[in-house]
């Protein structure tokens, strides 16, 4: 038996790729379906979507610099209280950063230059302990049908929450095991269902193949912890995916949680809200996210003079963090007992409508 | 295969490009600069998203969707998840008007 399946909550629908809720995705036309985007003049879009190298390496050098910094500081000081610091910010850096670099990069939209974007990709994925092939697809899967049950494999947020895996999953405890697990099953050339209904075949070898390299370096850092008798390589390469992804799930969990299921407008279930230059520098600015889902080409750097562009469109964002939070934690509770319970944000007065375009698309 | 009037070239940008909807089917048409102007089908291999909602990057088109990337000289998909190759068709400017030859 599943040892997860001990603290989470039985829930209402099934989440898998592969369930019942699939067949529902597809009957009810949300499959592949049209969505809603606040209109934006071509010319405007294409200077936004405009590609330029300047902004990520910029911002990528200094991503790297506090990495090493704060690594090396850690190592130096390693055996005396003063390296926990050290550790604190190469955490965050590690595992916080590295999501939105990893998120932008495979977007694409970083770079202008592809072998860029593909690089930092590939270096992210692995320090966050994710198959890049896997979730290539997981993730454009997650841009086609946003928060569709039975289709969106990242729907972070079930109903009801499963509070006490979030809780733990601040210090990756169980999505730690849980990743790695996944990298030694594509190791072992083995793709689950979920993943098989994600991946074409043409890329499913290659999966098997970063699983394995993925693999390899992390038993190699294992062995030189054991053969070293010291925990210290695997605080540098393995555990701050554990101790340092808190700052993630803090920004990033509101994006989508406590909002609506099975809806074509992003408007509806995702989530803005604004953030101050440093959190939005580790998290690459995402805290724009209905911005993001409505126009994935936008590269991050542009993304708050989008929001200038479809405001006016747009649910009044969250001013703060905490006060995202102060509406996600009353209502996460109340799915506890309620998980139909949903916030339904306000669209301003005089904002799109959106007749739904389902799709006629069959499983 | 008929050559057809698409559009004049000053109706398309230098790197971007128009949608073209003709006899039930989409394309795709490029300018990527002066006269240079290429033909492919006009929906995304992936999940049939327009193309014409996309970027044009050099010789590029990336798709509004999930950012795959297919090169307008050859369809070649060259990012995923776009895998499977966009068929192309002759493009020419004569005139000042831009001419694709398509079924
Ligand atoms: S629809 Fe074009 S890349 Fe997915």
């Amino acid at each position: 038996m599943d040892p997860v399946r001990l603290i989470t909550f039985p829930m209402e629908r099934d989440y898998s790729l592969t369930g019942p809720e699939r067949q529902n995705a597809f009957d009810k036309g949300l499959a592949g379906a049209e969505w809603y985007r606040t209109p934006v003049d071509r010319k405007v879009l294409k200077s936004l979507m405009k590609r330029t190298d300047w902004p990520a390496t910029r911002d990528i050098a200094i991503w790297v610099a506090v990495l090493v910094g704060s690594g090396a500081g850690g190592i130096l000081l390693w055996g005396s209280w003063w390296a926990l610091p050290f550790f604190f910010v190469y955490g965050v850096f590690y595992a916080s950063a590295a999501d939105s670099r990893w998120h932008e990069c495979g977007h694409g939209t970083a770079f202008k230059t592809r072998w860029k974007n593909d690089a930092v990709y590939e270096l992210a994925s692995f320090l966050l302990m994710r198959n890049s092939v896997v979730w290539r697809w997981s993730h454009a899967r997650h841009h086609t049908d946003t928060i569709i049950v039975g289709r969106d494999p990242e729907i972070a947020g079930m109903r009801p929450p499963q509070l006490i895996v979030l809780c733990l999953n601040l210090f990756g405890i169980v999505a730690v095991p849980q990743s790695l697990a996944a990298l030694a099953r594509n190791a072992a050339g083995i793709l689950p269902p979920d993943e098989a209904d994600l991946i074409p075949e043409s890329e499913r070898d290659n999966a098997i193949r970063v699983g394995r390299i993925h693999i390899a370096i992390y038993v190699l850092v294992a062995l030189v912890s054991l053969w070293s008798w010291s925990l210290l390589p695997l605080m540098i390469i393995g555990l701050p995916r554990a101790y340092g992804i808190w700052l993630l799930l803090v920004m990033g969990l509101p994006q989508h949680l406590g909002l609506a299921e099975d809806v074509l407008d992003y408007r509806i279930n995702s989530r803005t809200v604004l953030m101050n230059p440093i959190l939005r520098f580790i998290y690459l600015n995402m805290n724009y996210h209905i911005e993001h889902h409505m126009y994935p080409m936008v590269p991050y750097h542009a993304l708050p003079k989008l929001r200038e562009v479809v405001k006016h469109d747009l649910p009044a964002p969250n001013p703060s963090l905490w006060n995202a939070w102060s509406e996600i934690i009353p209502c996460v509770l109340r799915q506890l007992r309620d998980p139909r319970h949903f916030i339904r944000p306000q669209l301003p007065e005089g904002a799109g409508v959106w007749e739904p375009v389902r799709s006629n698309q069959t499983a | 295969m008929p050559w057809i009037d698409a559009c004049a070239l000053v109706d398309i940008e230098e790197e971007d490009l128009v949608r073209l909807d003709h006899e039930g089917r989409t394309y795709a048409v490029y300018r990527i600069s002066g006269e240079e102007v290429y033909c492919t089908d006009g929906l995304c291999t992936h999940e049939k998203v327009h193309l014409a909602d996309g970027l044009v990057i050099d010789h590029t088109i990336e798709c509004p969707k999930h950012n795959g990337q297919f090169d307008v000289r050859t369809g070649a998909a060259i990012r995923s998840p776009a895998c499977e190759a966009l068929s192309t068709y002759p493009a020419r400017v004569v005139d000042g008007r831009v001419h694709v030859e398509i079924p």
